[in-house]
């Protein structure tokens, strides 16, 4: 049994389905991330979660028990704003011991937990003298301090600097899994997403559209949005015949055997660049080449359509060269969507 | 659902309590048919308005100006001088101006239209100066500079640029100078001049024509709700935006001249007034007037005090529902409305109800509490909204992740911070219903006196010398408590 269930989760603001029916499992011991671009319901469905908000229809489970008509304080369900929510009238101390009861067991707590986070210096401060990575940990520990069952955080490091975002990322990440305490955390950043989550959750117009892995569902997408959301992608429609399918790339191994005319998503890194006159590949154009330092981007011409093809720092190309274009992956199939799709 | 009807049932008691008795007006005036159309007494408050409107303008203009549109060095004296004047007490402006003339005085006698004018633009300027000023100061420089470098002169860069964008702001502020002087009772009592104010209290106190008082007030009310249409219709201020660059005027030698138009209107308004007082306090030095202090020091506190506590809290109140639902607009809104009833009309509904629905409340201080707290409210929720404005709507909810029932979470994580905001709130309506007069006198139970009223029954005998120390204590309380709302504000 999982330890967060949300059923059907529907939210209405304004005439707008803000949630459109959410379907969300989280696991003991889990950290999920759910993505998606703003406007998508991410922070609605935290709120809806913590109980900030009242959802229309649906229901949300914790350990079994039903908690969709409990409020906040009642729910075991730890939270991390977006700008935090320091209470500015207290010190460090002061925030993360809010939630704690009993002089004795509250200072034990809070100890402990300062010392973890590395704040224990800063107990008396007040939190306006701090940092934004120090902000950070103290939220996160004030949240944690009354031992929930579950930790929700919004957006968690977009306030960071660029610099520091990746540090705290994996500060973060240690301390939710020392403490043990599963978490859910928000967040549009699809790198964020994949490089800090066990498992992801795609968000889109109030709906979860794909939850795995952060592999599987980078590497196999389900749905054009998916698949442009979480990175660079190149869409090629074929036709498949079982394993494999006929597009302009010439035969290209598919991820999942299938029929008829399909849609397929290449990852411009599973693309290879090759001399015009190896025997693999099929003949095209570089059109463009953008230089990254560490990597090499180039906008390749195969017959009527642009492709992105990522290359190591090696890759001799200039524009206007003649290559040969190489499948080096199974490409994903997706599958139709119910909505426009939109250009990102 | 239910949870946020609940949550509207304070603002929804505050309204009942304020309609139930203004009710019971148009039913006691309209018992005997409706009355004659007052053309008299409307003109005569017109005019005033109009022209206390005007002069206060012309007062207030050059000071704004200066404050916020020049290198004028005192800036802080001229905020503090522009508005001192608030705190007084209109009566005892009053007071000193008219003891001034007359017999045995060194001006002729001032009252009537004239007198009234001059004390009402004399201490309600300072709401002009306060529009104006922040009008100047989200005024860029470089608008005035764009319309010079496109051919105009100065004085039609003025008109064609700065005008316009100061006008609504003025016009804005001199509504509310209206409303005050529609509001007033104190001073143009002591002038005998009869705006609706005062002629609802002469007809109900010396006339005893209640259905004409009544016929009056309905009058007054439907006069306040046309300027606060027109109010309405030009929009809410806008907050003061920061401007690229602020203008700077140099003010090179002629800083002279503006020292001594500084210099004048403080004396006018400030330096005058209390050095008549102190010199009548001289003159009544241990006379009668003395012995009367402290009962009339108690009766105020006794009134004033819970008046502001009741009025705080319920301020923090609807300060947190206006802050929790936000774009609820008309209910922010109707908190003010008690506000806007003129005092001699609120009063005087008072009475009505008290007499035909809780006779047994007629002529107690739970009553005057209750009349006041309702109008005063207002002043009390400036602060708070503002402190509130301030707060993160997370905090309150981070209180609540943590465990923390509704109440708890607005204690522990909210209230500290209003704490300042709270206290000024309070203090203002401590210092509005000391100085207040009309509801005191229409409201207060036999026997029962406070400093307006001892202060006021001297002047209107013309015992000026025994006046003095009530009014003087007025003055002080004015003083200590407008210090101590600055420093609050300070913290918030």
């Amino acid at each position: 049994m999982s330890l967060l269930r949300a059923e059907n989760l529907r939210f209405t603001r304004a005439g707008r389905d803000v949630l459109a029916g959410i379907e969300l499992d989280l696991e003991e011991g889990e950290l999920l991330a759910v993505v998606g671009p703003s406007g998508s319901g991410k922070t609605t469905l935290l709120r809806v979660l913590a109980g900030l908000e009242r959802p229309d229809a649906g229901e949300v489970y914790l350990a079994g028990r039903r908690i969709t008509d409990l409020p906040p304080e009642a729910r075991d369900i730890g939270l991390v704003f977006q700008d935090y929510a320091l209470f500015p009238h207290l010190d460090v101390a002061g925030n993360v011991g809010f939630g704690l009861y009993g002089r004795a067991e509250r200072d034990r707590v809070v100890k402990d937990l300062l010392d973890r986070f590395g704040l224990t210096a800063f107990a008396r401060r007040p939190v306006h003298a701090l940092s934004g990575g120090q902000q950070q940990r103290v939220a996160l520990a004030r949240a944690l301090a009354p031992g929930p069952r579950l930790v929700l955080l919004d957006e968690p490091f977009s306030s960071l600097d660029a610099g520091l975002r990746e540090r705290v990322r994996e500060e973060v990440r240690e301390a939710l899994k020392a403490a043990g305490t599963p978490a859910l955390l928000v967040t549009h950043d699809q790198e964020e997403a994949l490089s800090i989550a066990d498992r992801l959750a795609v968000l889109h117009e109030g709906q979860i559209v794909q939850a795995g892995p952060p592999e599987e569902v980078y590497l196999r997408p389900k749905t054009p949005f998916v698949a442009r959301f979480l990175g660079h992608t190149n869409l090629v429609p074929g036709r498949a015949e079982g394993e494999t399918a006929r597009t302009l790339l010439g035969p290209v191994l598919l991820a999942a055997p299938a029929r008829g005319p399909v849609l397929l998503s290449i990852r411009p890194e599973h693309l290879a660049l090759l001399p015009p006159d190896a025997p693999e590949g099929v003949p095209g154009r570089v059109v463009a080449r953008r230089y990254k330092g560490h990597d090499l981007t180039f906008r390749v011409r195969v017959g009527e359509k642009n492709l992105r093809v990522q290359a190591d720092y090696r890759a001799p190309w200039q524009p206007g060269d003649a290559v040969r274009v190489l499948v080096r992956e199974p490409a994903a199939v997706l599958s139709p969507e119910r909505y426009p799709v939109l250009n990102y | 659902m239910v949870r946020r009807v609940l949550g509207y049932l304070p603002l929804a008691a505050y309204l009942l309590a304020l309609a139930l008795p203004l009710a019971y007006l148009p039913l006691r005036a309209l018992e005997g048919g409706a009355g004659p159309v007052p053309w008299r007494v409307l003109g005569l408050t017109l005019g005033l308005g109009l022209a206390v409107v005007l002069f206060a303008f012309l007062l207030a203009f050059p000071l704004a100006w200066l404050r916020a549109a020049s290198d004028y060095p005192a800036k802080r004296l001229l905020d503090w001088l522009a508005v001192l004047p608030l705190a007084l007490p209109g009566y005892v402006v009053a007071y000193a101006w008219l003891s001034l003339g007359g017999r045995g005085g060194i001006l002729p006698r001032l009252e009537g239209f004239w007198g009234a004018w001059w004390v009402l633009s004399l201490y309600t300027f300072p709401y002009l100066y306060l529009g104006l000023k922040n009008a100047f100061l989200s005024l860029d420089a470089s608008l005035f500079e764009a319309a010079r470098s496109l051919g105009e002169r100065p004085l039609s860069a003025w008109r064609r640029v700065v005008l316009p964008l100061v006008l609504p702001a003025a016009a804005a502020s001199g509504l509310v100078v209206f409303l005050h002087v529609l509001a007033d009772f104190g001073v143009v009592a002591l002038m005998r001049y009869p705006t609706f104010s005062y002629a609802i209290y002469l007809a109900y106190e010396t006339g005893l024509d209640r259905a004409r008082a009544a016929w009056l007030a309905l009058w007054l009310l439907a006069l306040v709700g046309l300027v606060l249409v027109a109010e309405g219709r030009l929009g809410r201020p806008r907050p003061p935006a920061r401007p690229v660059r602020p203008w700077g005027v140099r003010l090179g030698r002629w800083q002279l001249l503006a020292h001594l138009y500084v210099a004048l209107v403080g004396l006018v308004v400030l330096g005058l007034p209390l050095g008549i007082l102190v010199y009548w306090v001289r003159q009544g030095a241990g006379g009668p007037g003395f012995l009367a202090l402290g009962p009339a020091l108690l009766g105020s506190v006794a009134a004033a005090l819970p008046a502001a506590a009741l009025a705080a809290a319920l301020a923090l109140w609807l300060g947190y529902l206006i802050w929790r639902y936000p774009g609820q607009g008309l209910w922010a809104l109707a908190a003010y409305l008690g506000y806007a009833v003129p005092p001699v009309a609120l009063g005087l509904s008072m009475i009505f109800f008290s007499l035909r629905a809780v006779p047994f409340l007629y002529q107690t201080l739970f009553l005057l509490v209750y009349a006041y707290t309702l109008h005063f409210l207002a002043e009390a929720l400036g602060p708070v909204r503002a402190a509130y404005a301030g707060i993160s709507v997370h905090l309150f909810e981070a209180a609540r992740t943590l465990g923390e029932r509704p109440f708890g979470a607005w204690r522990r994580a909210i209230w500290p911070q209003l704490t300042g905001a709270g206290l000024a709130g309070g203090l203002l309506v401590f210092l509005a219903t000391v100085k207040e007069l009309p509801m005191t006198l229409l409201l207060a139970p036999t026997g029962f006196t406070t400093l307006a009223i001892e202060t006021w029954s001297r002047v209107e005998e013309g015992l000026f010398a025994q006046a003095a120390p009530f009014a003087l204590a007025l003055v002080l309380v004015a003083g200590l408590v407008t210090g101590g709302v600055a420093g609050f504000w300070r913290r918030i």
